[in-house]
């Protein structure tokens, strides 16, 4: 516990002593946040979305209007809720010749009166929900905060230790009785403390001039931002295992943080995506990581609501966690 | 009957692409001396020095700390200073001597630490802006932190000014006091000289020659070298004598026993003794002298 405690203090100390390192770290998020709060601000885009469940008749007129949206749910009560956080601005139960609209929204009223102009709406069942707008913004968020957690991860362990063994502290330590468990966990919860402590302070920060939706727990938040951080820890460890230079541990990592961040739904939602795309994205915790943070912050999900992305997330971090410790080095030879 | 604190035998290392950087080697290092072990670059000593600390893997052979097969406990009880090495940045030396005192079940109360290696000066400095010498008085103060029984330093003082080596011998002549036991790689021969006790000399991973420094400058030499700049007229002449030489662009040496006789005899030929230089043989002379070769730095 003694050496722990040790490797986690002076990895801790190193950092933030680290200045540049540590403004550029906070700063990232919140100047991105913040831009995109000012260039989303205007939400008037030319485009409608309509929630439908069921088949409809792509040749009735309301159907043939353009600049309308068509996104199919499974789930009644998983699409009411997008239109209570107008993620849609209307929607249509094709089987129950029922449908729905959002009386705080101005373009739910626009759509309803299309649905009444072309004469499809005169079987339909009206029902109103209420609910506040979802802005990009609170949308977005959870996803450049894992973001920032997966690059800090990756980038904050498996860059550092392979600079470590280049540069021949790695080979320092190895001389000592400390071994590489003890190394290993000093090195990740080091890091943990740090992305979790920095990126609750982006979340303070930000969430006091743009006022955040929060729905559900933030405990809950700050529980899956802990697994979501260990399990890109965990991955930065598998990289860092063997690599002996820090150009190629910079492209690989790269390689991997790019696609995750473009197809991790951070940016866009996954919903309507080709089916392979939501495939690949699967495959990233990142994906995982945004989702079960975004479902409880915008959605009011408990724990269990997202139990399938923990399980998954905690499947993956043994992995990565097992493979990186057995297949560690200390030194280059 | 003096004991061997650590013992070599038979020991191997092949690289990939069957390198060979130790060829089967055997020797022994006796309790509370200072042992070297000297070579020029790629001669094989840091490669067995890091086996012997436990750092690399032996392809074959074995070492014996105290009579037994190096086990865990063997870090607990040796101090190791490497040729380069780092330490995490933005820690101070107190920072840095902290987490290595946190690394050992044994280990010398921070205040003696800083008093043996002279710290107090450098102890709250960021330990990037240390100077060489400043840089290696902290390392050696990390290698002592456990107070080890046997001290590893390979090539401490390489890169420092001259002022900076002598106090850095200074401070490894005061830890010998203690009687703790050094191997110490250099390719300072002067450094040898000044602070080995016995010293065995590596050369493309082999040990030519294991023994007292004063006891194998007396074995292979006699007498001194009596050394003149060099003229060809001077050259024709000596190479006419029946004398032990070696001839550079730049100097006529002359290895003897009695150096009256050699004055006479260069007088009597009319050479000017003007420049002449008169030397006891060290070792470096006794480097070239069995490898056949100067020092490649």
């Amino acid at each position: 516990m003694k050496k722990f405690l040790a490797i986690f203090m002076a990895r801790n100390k190193e950092f933030f002593k680290d200045t540049g390192t540590l403004i550029w770290v906070i700063l990232f998020p919140i100047v991105m946040i913040t831009g995109l709060s000012l260039a989303l601000s205007d939400n008037n885009k030319p485009l409608y979305k309509i929630g439908i469940i069921g088949t409809y008749n792509e040749s009735a007129d309301f159907f043939q209007t353009k600049y309308l949206q068509y996104i199919n749910y499974d789930s009644e009560d998983e699409a009411i809720l997008k239109l209570s956080h107008h993620q849609i601005d209307f929607l249509i139960n094709i089987h129950k010749n029922e449908y729905w609209m959002n009386s705080d929204s101005s373009k739910g009223y626009i759509v309803e009166k299309l649905f009444e102009i072309t004469g499809y709406s005169q079987s339909f069942i009206k029902h109103i929900v209420t609910g506040k707008a979802i802005r990009y913004v609170d949308w977005v968020f959870p996803g450049v905060i894992a973001m920032n957690i997966m690059m800090n991860s990756l980038f904050g362990v498996g860059f550092v230790i392979v600079r470590y063994r280049k540069n021949g502290v790695l080979k320092r330590l190895k001389a000592t009785p400390l071994n590489s468990f003890e190394f290993i966990t000093g090195q990740i919860f080091s890091r943990l403390f740090i992305v979790v402590t920095i990126n609750s302070f982006v979340f303070l920060i930000c969430n006091l001039f743009l006022k955040f939706v929060i729905v559900g727990s933030l405990f809950n938040m700050l529980l899956i931002t802990i697994l979501g951080s260990f399990c890109h820890i965990s991955l930065g460890l598998l990289f860092s295992c063997r690599f002996k230079s820090e150009e190629l541990a910079n492209g690989v990592i790269n390689l991997v943080s790019w696609p995750m961040m473009m197809f991790s739904g951070i940016w866009f939602s996954l919903e309507g995506a080709p089916s392979i795309l939501s495939k690949i994205a699967n495959i990233f915790p990142l994906t995982h990581f945004v989702t079960a943070l975004r479902k409880i912050m915008l959605e009011g999900a408990s724990l269990t609501g997202v139990i399938n992305h923990i399980i998954i997330l905690v499947v993956m971090s043994v992995v990565f966690l097992i493979s990186g410790s057995y297949l560690f080095k200390w030194d280059e030879n | 009957m003096s004991e061997n604190i650590i013992e070599v035998h038979n020991l191997k290392k092949i690289y990939p692409k069957n390198i060979v950087a130790v060829n089967d080697i055997s020797f022994q290092v006796k309790k509370g001396i200072c042992f070297g072990l000297l070579g020029p670059n790629g001669a094989g000593k840091t490669t067995t020095i890091e086996m012997m600390e436990g750092i690399l893997k032996p392809t074959s052979g074995k070492i014996l700390f105290k009579g037994e097969l190096i086990d865990k406990r063997f870090k607990e009880q040796v101090g190791i200073q490497f040729q380069n090495t780092s330490i995490q940045d933005f820690l101070t030396v107190r920072d840095t001597l902290k987490l290595f005192l946190s690394l050992y079940l044994k280990v010398k109360p921070l205040d003696e630490i800083i008093e043996i290696c002279s710290l107090h000066d450098i102890i709250d400095r960021d330990t990037k802006k240390l100077s060489g010498g400043q840089k290696q008085r902290m390392l050696l103060g990390i290698a002592l932190i456990n107070d080890p029984e046997l001290l590893f330093l390979d090539e401490p003082t390489t890169g420092l000014d001259p002022q900076a080596r002598r106090n850095f011998w200074e401070l490894i002549r005061n830890i010998k006091k203690s009687g703790k036991t050094i191997i110490l790689t250099t390719h300072y021969m002067d450094e040898a000289e000044v602070l080995c006790d016995e010293i065995a000399i590596m050369d493309q991973g082999k040990i030519i020659v294991q023994e007292k420094p004063e006891i194998l400058l007396k074995e292979n030499f006699c007498g001194a070298f009596v050394t003149i700049p060099y003229h060809s007229d001077y050259e024709r002449i000596v190479n006419t004598l029946n004398w032990n030489i070696k001839i550079d662009s730049n100097s006529i040496q002359i290895q003897c026993v009695d150096i009256d006789e050699v004055l006479t005899i260069l007088l009597r030929n009319k050479i000017p003794l003007t420049g002449l230089k008169i030397d006891e043989p060290n070792l470096e002379d006794l480097f070239i002298k069995l490898t056949g070769s100067s020092l490649r730095l």
